[in-house]
């Protein structure tokens, strides 16, 4: 295996391990800790930016594994009457 | 022991359990179909493997400003969290497969029998599996450990918690040499989505800058808070999934009777 096949396993691996499947999930909590610490840094309670963020990301994830699913099986519908 | 430090045992014992379970479940199928020896050399590598991460990782870790420290873990940790939770949801609505200990055992033995035996003294396929299972599964223990434990300034009990789990895990493995279908693992993934979700919150908070009412009794909140919000939700997908399966029986009910008319 050559190196640079190596290292991109690796990257492969770790951004496997971290993110997961959902990049949008781990995008969102970054953005939701920046509008947290951006609240806080203006002097206001910033506590309650997470508990708001976090089941809306939740939520839109679960959305998102629904539709692909309902989607997957309008084409196996579709396929079967073609 | 303090209720912090209470939690902080209980989230690291259940999420290694899971890790440990899973890892067994690899490397008793392996040992068990093919060869004990080159299982068990691949368990010793990985070992040695992660405890070289966690003497490299765990000084670099601790060595970090505790606000940046939350920070990173508490978003680490809410990403991880967030991704057991919403399998676990989906398994617990039955939009997913709930994971099967038994089932998995048994694809991996067969996988493990398909492939000829080598002849020489160590079984590559057995060390292989058994060191990447063991790895990897070791890997998300040590992640816990140490984020769990640097943020608390408790590494020493989280890596107590882990080594309770681990043994027990191997204890009952041993004995039963049988995969540890009893184990609630679809349970144990809901209860560690959970904790990893709310102590994620609460760190990544406190790193942003803002502080929460109450400090560490805040958990005690969110804990449930996150927990209830959890179950309501696969509630909601069930009632969703029996109105859908509803409609369609309904739907299917009156194209037959047109057809029949017809």
């Amino acid at each position: 295996m050559s190196a640079v096949s190596w290292l991109r396993n690796a990257g492969v691996g770790i951004w496997d391990f971290v993110v997961g499947d959902d990049w949008r999930t781990a995008i969102g909590v970054v953005v939701a800790f920046g509008v947290a610490a951006a609240v806080a840094a203006a002097g206001i309670a910033a506590w309650w930016v997470m508990p708001i963020a976090v089941p809306l990301l939740l939520l839109a994830s679960l959305w998102r594994v629904a539709r692909d699913a309902r989607d997957a099986q309008r084409r196996k519908k579709q396929g079967r009457a073609d | 022991m303090s209720g912090a430090e209470v939690g902080l045992a209980l989230s690291v014992f259940l999420a290694c359990t899971v890790e440990a379970v899973e890892a067994l479940t690899i490397v008793l199928a392996v040992g068990s179909t093919r060869s004990w020896s080159s299982s068990l050399y691949g368990v010793g590598v990985a070992t040695v493997v992660l405890a070289a991460l966690v003497v490299a990782l765990g000084p670099a870790l601790t060595a970090l400003p505790i606000g940046v420290l939350r920070l990173i873990v508490g978003g680490l940790l809410l990403v991880f969290g967030l991704q057991w939770l919403r399998k676990a949801i989906l398994r617990a609505a039955g939009l997913r497969a709930l994971h099967d200990e038994a089932a998995e055992y048994e694809q991996q033995r067969h996988a493990a029998e398909a492939i000829a035996t080598d002849e020489k003294r160590v079984d590559a396929y057995s060390f292989l599996l058994s060191f990447k299972g063991v790895l990897l599964e070791g890997l998300e223990v040590v992640f816990i450990v140490l984020t769990f434990g640097a943020n608390q300034h408790h590494v020493g009990i989280a890596a107590a918690a882990a080594g309770v789990a681990i043994g027990l895990v191997v204890l009952i493995g041993a004995a039963a040499k049988a995969p540890l279908t009893r184990v609630p693992e679809n349970t144990l993934k809901f209860a560690v989505g959970v904790m990893l979700t709310s102590f994620g919150m609460f760190w990544g908070t406190e790193g942003t800058g803002a502080h929460w009412p109450g400090s560490d009794a805040a958990l005690l909140v969110l804990v449930p808070a996150v927990a209830l919000f959890a179950l309501a939700t696969v509630y909601a997908l069930r009632r969703l999934l029996a109105a859908g399966a509803q409609r369609k029986r309904e739907g299917e009910t009156s194209e037959q009777v047109a057809t029949e008319r017809a």
